[in-house]
């Protein structure tokens, strides 16, 4: 399994995410530009995610909206530089905090046949960067106790 | 190994505290540093009474120590607190790496579907 690093050191407003893939770059890249593809794992889990509009290219945009029992969460952003393979740099903004846009910088590097990609994301302030965490902290938390109330339905027998 | 019944509600009454976005975002500010209950009901739009009570919870969760001495009782976030934060951003890490599995197996679909 491939750890997912995350850095958000205090009092800056960034986080930086790497996580390398068993896929060479090419097929990295198109899981994040293939609107169907991108449907297939963009978002909290337990949601359904719809792409509504995604046209990577620099200059282009891009929309998803995350659908689930606590309603609907919409996405939007543009491509700043798409180079194929390699790069996208995009704005992002959760239409539930309007004018809160961040930049985020993805670079697909290739190892050796595999995956390496870095994520860095840049907030308009330490506070927008924390909120976003206390955000993912939320999906995390509710995430673990749907896996906690599945384990006990089915009486998975505890590992020793 | 046996649970023990005071760490559990402990751990319970952390949930609870930060089930509450207004409380995640005070968490958020004491992480930067000590505030004043002022300093800390600034960004709400609630009245001081409802960000007191907040407060009470915190503390009561442990994830917050006030000082007994001073007009000003800044609060803080209690070390222990510093723990569940570091959680905290694991549990990010791990809503993220949930992600990038989905994301593992598409890719695992492609590469078989191109063979």
């Amino acid at each position: 399994m491939n750890p997912t690093t995350i850095t958000a050191p205090p009092g800056v407003p960034y986080l930086d995410v790497v996580r390398e893939f068993d896929a060479p770059p090419e097929l990295v890249f198109r899981a994040h530009t293939d609107r169907e593809l991108v449907a297939r794992w963009l978002g909290p889990r337990g949601m359904q995610t719809e792409v509504v509009e995604l046209d990577a290219r620099s200059g282009g945009g891009y929309r998803y909206v995350h659908r689930g029992r606590e309603g609907e969460f919409r996405f939007r952003g543009v491509f700043h530089t798409v180079t194929p393979d390699k790069l996208i740099v995009q704005t992002f903004e959760y239409e539930g905090r309007p004018e809160q846009v961040s930049l985020e910088t993805a670079r697909f590097e290739d190892v050796d046949g595999r995956t390496r990609l870095s994520l860095h994301r840049v907030f308009g302030s330490v506070e927008e960067r924390d909120q976003m965490v206390a955000d993912g902290m939320e999906n995390g938390v509710r995430d673990s106790m749907e896996r906690l109330a599945e384990l006990l339905t089915h009486r998975v027998p505890a590992g020793n | 190994m046996p649970v023990d019944q005071t760490d559990d509600d402990q751990l319970d009454r952390a949930f609870t505290a930060l089930g509450d976005p207004v409380r995640r975002a005070m968490i958020a500010r004491l992480s930067r540093g000590a505030a004043t209950v002022n300093e800390l009901a600034e960004p709400f739009p609630i009245t001081k009474q409802a960000v007191s009570r907040h407060i009470q919870v915190l503390e009561a969760a442990g994830l917050i120590t006030r000082s007994r001495d001073g007009q000003r009782r800044p609060c803080r976030l209690d070390p222990a607190a510093l723990e569940a934060l570091t959680s905290w951003i694991d549990t990010y890490r791990l809503a993220t790496e949930a992600q990038y599995r989905r994301l593992d197996d598409v890719l695992d679909t492609v590469k078989e579907q191109q063979r």
